[in-house]
């Protein structure tokens, strides 16, 4: 570390002892124009060895937080201030070569992406080998770059043959990939590691291994790693430390447990209670609005505007971080801080739906095609009249395909497909109007699936055109009554949906779906675009619905938790095939198939 | 009330409720640019002396008013043309018949073209087969031999150039939209849309169209400036509007021969000519800019301020 400017870190951090690590004091990090804060006061505190889960939901500035710790900031933004000291040095004051030099050897970063950290035109060998080569002087007496390569392939358990290490980064899964990545961040012994979201878009499976490796990789070279996420199940598995992160500032930061055993701030508290547990079903309480924007941060506290005990004291004065651990420290940002909850205790179970129905709609032998792929094989199953059959998968699976295959947006397939009695064609075009009304479809990417240059309003009104023949005020009659199903209020009707948040267009696409009064709503992933607060209004809604109007429901998803929230039924694709089939509490508290079980046991939960 | 929660208001932080109409968007960032106001401008000056022309009390256009190419003076502003015809008169009124032909081919080139492109986006299979590569055939042959090609086989009727200008420009036109109706054509809400049954007429009105109309004013500005240099020089070469009737193609064409006696009987039609095709494309090409984000730093710049100023 010679030619690295020393600096004492300020031992007035939030850990027990002061053996190095990774110390953060007042981060702050600004727009380049007008200078509006991105992300403000960031202060924490991980020791050698330990993880720190950065956790806050889309827009909060946590991977902002995550490559300003190596000294970066996205194009438009700078950071203005604040100290990050890595074993008593301080990346911020570095420039130039020491900067260079810091960035790996002591800071090493883990993108999202797993493709975009590697070279798509080299060999992974090559890639790891001139990593290692830049900082050769990590290597120690004897070692040589080869060897290196060897070793780390072990340590994040790939195979370290000449063929692996030959093969280009497109040949490999995306799980290799990820691994690939956190070789190469830990290639030359840096002392912290920032890894954001590095498994999103990875199935359970190979996320709980790439989470393995993390924290195996981080224990056995006493390295302290950020985990940067908005999975909270995957942070609480994972880090041994947790911080919140809202609107740009922490609002909660203690040890893992305990956040997940007793969370003090009504944010945090907010987020478990909308998280969907895969082992109990229970009433998901999600956070209505969203985060304040930069530059439209309030006096008071961020949070105040969506805070079921807001009083007038938080909106006059920002509340600073305060201690309020009895042993163990534990900050939090807020006037009146909850009593601590449990996460096993914050939520309701959900009432059992009573009575035996007949099924709407029946699937029988159903196998599609791309081509000459087969992607669905004899997929046969029931929807029951006003219940929800829920079709999880890995990516891969054929859920999709089977969403899109009974809705007519794919046609390549054979089988029998029973809506209401009445055989239903695989060309969409056989179809008749009421076959079509009758059964809705909720695309996955709320984005896309409006009309962008129609209001809320007339996106609404599309299909009461086509379908039905009313007036002009029984249509508006008709999309005011909706918006108050899908709990938006009227004024939202005049706004485009590119003025809407995700979570309040897909509620506006579910209405569009619901305006026909269908029987069948077929949802493709509909949730996953959305951050955990909003998925649970969402979720909470849909259940809703089901209970007042009897609304049947296909809900396709990857993610078992939401499962047993909404479903009452669950069908398990693997493959193209079902491999199990049965009552939500059956199938996930009893799985008879090795799959099935072996998703459950890699899901990671807040527990 | 159906559900557990209370609808919700949404933040009153928000700006404008509708924000609508990216076509006067796009043309009121153009006219915040210097590059759109100059281009708007020329293209006016010349617009408007072609339209105001004929209703301007001056000397005959086509009766004899003088001796063959005179100068200047005696009168007449700009002299006389080969005939002895004065130049001021014909230069005024020989530019509307241009404006309009190039106006109507211009407008029916971007219809045509814009429904061919997007059905053939939107119907794919072998509709797009035969609308694409006749688009190719087309776009193979060079613009004007093919409008002479048409003009010299059949005749030289109005109605036809019209035609023939159209049927040269509507390729590119169907081109372009074809590009931009593919990306449109794959999004969820046109497939929710096909989902309910709606007719593929329908469909491409009200859902597709109004998302293509920002390539499509781009599109207009483009073709017109080629329309007016096309069509004149179509005149130049004898076709279209027939002498006596002045046309700045066909003054052009009968005084360059007294070049060197009256410049004005060739340079005053050729000079609006020049302003009218730079104009057009100066202001397409900062509409363009504006709404395809080609000179980012500026233009954005103007453009908040301009919303700035107004909110």
């Amino acid at each position: 570390m010679t030619g690295l400017p020393e600096v004492v870190a300020d031992p007035g951090g939030n850990t027990r002892s002061d053996d190095g690590g990774l110390v953060v004091e007042g981060l702050t990090v600004v727009t380049e124009g007008r200078g509006t804060p991105v992300v403000e006061d960031i202060t924490f505190r991980v020791a050698r060895g330990q993880v720190l889960g950065l956790v806050g939901e889309s827009g909060s500035g946590k991977s902002t937080v995550g490559v300003a710790l190596l000294g970066l900031a996205r194009h438009g933004l700078r950071i203005a201030g604040g100290r990050v000291c890595v074993d008593g040095i301080d990346i911020l004051s570095l420039e130039g070569k020491s900067l260079q030099q810091a960035r790996g050897r002591l800071v090493a970063y883990v993108p999202q992406d797993p493709a975009s950290g590697l070279n798509p035109a080299l060999r992974v060998g090559r890639q790891l080998r001139e990593a290692i080569a830049i900082h050769s002087e990590v290597l120690r007496d004897g070692e040589t770059v080869n060897g290196r390569v060897l070793q780390l392939m072990e340590e994040v358990g790939l195979p370290g043959t000449e063929a692996f290490l030959n093969s280009y980064p497109h040949q490999m899964s995306g799980g290799q990939q990820q691994r690939v990545g956190i070789a190469m961040a830990f290639s030359c012994r840096p002392r912290v590691i920032v890894l954001d979201e590095p498994t999103t878009g990875l199935d359970v499976t190979t996320q709980r291994r790439v989470l393995e490796t993390v924290r195996q990789m981080t224990t056995e070279h006493q390295v302290t790693s950020v985990y940067v996420s908005h999975d909270l199940a995957v942070v609480a598995q994972l880090a041994d430390q947790t911080a919140v992160l809202y609107a740009g500032r922490l609002v909660e930061n203690a040890r893992t447990d305990a956040i997940f055993r007793g969370s003090r701030h009504p944010y945090s508290v907010g987020l478990l209670k909308a998280v969907p547990s895969s082992a109990r079903s229970e009433i998901l309480v999600g956070i209505e609005g969203r985060p304040p924007r930069p530059g439209r941060w309030p006096r008071g506290c961020s949070f105040a505007d969506r805070c079921g005990n807001v009083q007038d004291a938080c909106r006059h004065e920002l509340p600073q971080l305060r201690d309020l651990g009895d042993s163990e420290p534990h900050w939090v940002r807020c006037y009146f801080p909850e009593p601590p909850v449990s996460v096993a205790h914050a939520k309701e179970p959900v009432p059992a739906l009573s009575g035996d129905r007949p099924p709407v709609l029946t699937v029988r032998g159903v196998a599609a095609s791309y081509g000459p792929r087969q992607v669905l094989r004899n997929v046969s199953f029931d929807v029951t009249a006003g219940r929800c059959t829920a079709v999880v998968g890995q990516s891969g699976s054929g859920k999709t395909t089977l969403a899109r295959s009974l809705v007519g947006l794919h046609t390549d397939w054979t089988g029998e497909v029973q809506l209401s009695g009445t055989k239903l064609s695989s060309d969409p075009r056989r179809r008749s109007k009421e076959e079509r009304r009758i059964m809705q479809y909720v695309f996955q990417n709320p984005y896309g699936s409006l009309n962008p240059r129609m209001t809320v309003r007339e996106n609404l009104e599309e299909p009461l055109r086509y379908f039905f023949n009313l007036s002009r005020s029984e249509r508006n009659q008709k999309v005011d009554d909706i918006l108050q199903t899908v709990a938006l209020s009227t004024e939202y009707g005049e706004r485009l949906p590119q003025q809407l948040s995700g979570g309040e267009r897909q509620r506006v696409a579910v209405g569009r779906a619901l305006i026909v009064d269908p029987e069948v709503m077929v949802c493709d992933e509909i949730t996953s675009a959305l951050d955990v607060s909003v998925q649970a209004l969402l979720v909470e809604q849909l259940r809703q619905l089901q209970v007042d109007r009897g609304l049947s429901m296909v809900f396709i998803t990857h993610n078992l938790a939401v499962v047993r929230s909404i479903a009452q039924d669950v069908v398990v694709l693997s493959d193209g095939v079902i491999v199990e089939h049965g009552p939500v509490d059956q199938v996930l508290d009893h799985p008879a198939h090795g799959y099935t079980q072996r998703l459950l046991a890699d899901l990671p939960s807040t527990e | 009330m159906t559900t557990t929660a209370e609808p919700v208001s949404p933040p009153i932080e928000q700006g404008p409720v509708k924000r609508r109409g990216a076509v006067r968007r796009i043309l009121r960032g153009a006219l915040a640019t210097r590059r759109g106001q100059v281009g708007l401008a020329l293209t006016l000056l010349v617009v408007g002396l072609a339209f105001i022309g004929p209703f301007v009390p001056s000397r005959s256009a086509t009766e004899f008013s003088g001796v063959p190419y005179s100068l200047p003076g005696n009168g007449s502003v700009l002299g006389t043309d080969a005939l002895g015809r004065d130049v001021l008169a014909r230069v005024l009124h020989g530019g509307w018949t241009l404006l309009l032909l190039a106006a109507i081919s211009t407008a029916l080139a971007v219809l045509l073209g814009a429904v061919a492109g997007v059905v053939a986006a939107y119907r794919g299979r072998v509709t797009e087969t035969v609308i694409m590569r006749s688009v190719d055939i087309v776009l193979a042959i060079p613009q004007l031999v093919f409008v002479l090609l048409i003009v010299s086989v059949i005749g030289a009727k109005t109605w036809l150039l019209v035609l023939a200008v159209t049927l040269c420009q509507a390729p590119q036109v169907a081109r372009v939209m074809y590009a931009s109706a593919q990306d449109i054509c794959e999004r969820d809400f046109v497939k929710a849309v096909a989902l309910w049954g709606v007719p593929p007429r329908t469909v491409i009105r009200r859902h597709i169209m109004p998302s293509l109309t920002t390539p499509l004013a781009v599109e207009c500005g483009l073709r017109l400036s080629f329309s007016i240099i096309l069509i004149a020089g179509l005149n130049f070469l004898g076709f279209g509007t027939q002498p006596p009737n002045p046309s700045w193609g066909v003054m052009v064409n009968e005084n360059r021969l007294g070049l060197a006696t009256n410049y004005w009987g060739v340079l005053a039609p050729a000079i609006l000519l020049a302003i009218l095709a730079v104009g057009t494309n100066v202001f397409a090409d900062a509409l363009a800019r504006v709404a395809f984000g080609g000179e980012r730093g500026e233009e954005t710049a103007a453009v908040t301020a301009l919303e700035l100023t107004t909110s």
